[in-house]
């Protein structure tokens, strides 16, 4: 498939938990058409949920009537997506480290941690709405589309 | 996600399988944690062989039963960790909180 031959998808989803699951089938959709698979989509699937999570519990706080918008692309170079919730915003800054040994049994706070560790690039910024939008990029190897045996995913990866 | 309980002696086995996600397998698994200890089993070995994805839901579940069991003076054990899942608890240094076994008897044996 030609690299600039990108699916897209837009979904405008109620802030439930179980449209987390939704996502996850439109991202699985969209890489079977751009014949991307392997390894590597496990955890682009993991930041989306996390970031869905985020979107539908921290941003929206489960209030179905605001939405969840979700933009997927995929080419066979990358997967993109984008998520904004309709909440009042965060400063991602000011969640704490996990990793250290302070928080290590803290029951939360991991999620943007896995986001970054999983995804090449993430970016957070203000929604048009006053909310969070999350960008985050994944970028695909020639040699890991349908590679059984990769290590998952830190950004150096 | 789906869950099998059985007893070993006074070791609790909780087989897991599926997704271990927010709003749902989180709550499941706090809940067979509970009746566990209810049942005065403070011994809890997770087993994770067919757990197909967990989110940090499900992970800081975990981590707040862990907690939950220790402080009963109990252990919280996992047992057989997929690549992924080792990976997932990799990544957050969470490998240095649990005890995992690859062999569900030298778990049960590790109680002593």
């Amino acid at each position: 498939m030609n690299a600039t031959e990108a699916v897209n998808a837009h979904l405008v989803l109620a802030s439930r938990f179980e449209n987390i699951e939704v996502a996850e089938r439109a991202l699985h959709d969209l890489c079977a058409t751009a014949g991307c698979d392997g390894e590597q989509l496990y955890w682009v699937v993991t930041a989306l949920r996390e970031a869905m999570a985020n979107a539908v519990r921290h941003g929206n706080r489960l209030q179905p009537e605001r939405k969840v918008h979700v933009d997927l692309s995929v080419d066979s170079s990358a997967v993109t997506i984008r998520i904004e919730d309709e909440g009042e915003g965060f400063d991602p800054g000011l969640i704490p480290d996990p990793t250290v040994p302070e928080n290590l049994l803290r029951p939360s706070g991991r999620g943007i941690f896995y986001m970054q560790q999983f995804m090449n690039c993430v970016q957070f910024s203000r929604a048009p709405g006053g909310g969070t939008s999350v960008l985050m990029v994944k970028h695909l190897q020639p040699t890991t589309r349908s590679a059984e045996n990769e290590k998952p995913s830190p950004r150096s990866r | 996600m789906k869950s099998q309980v059985r007893d070993r002696g006074e070791v609790r086995i909780v087989e897991l399988s599926g997704k271990i996600t927010i709003g749902s397998g989180d709550v499941k698994i706090r809940e067979l944690i509970d009746e566990a200890l209810a049942a005065g089993k403070k011994n809890i070995v997770l087993d994770l062989a067919g757990v197909s994805t967990i989110d940090s839901s499900g992970i800081g579940e975990m981590v707040a039963c862990f907690t939950t069991v220790t402080k009963k003076g109990g252990h919280l054990k996992l047992l057989r960790l997929s690549p992924k899942i080792n990976d997932i608890l990799q990544v957050t240094q969470l490998i240095t909180v649990f005890e995992v076994f690859d062999d569900e008897a030298e778990a049960v044996r590790s109680y002593g």
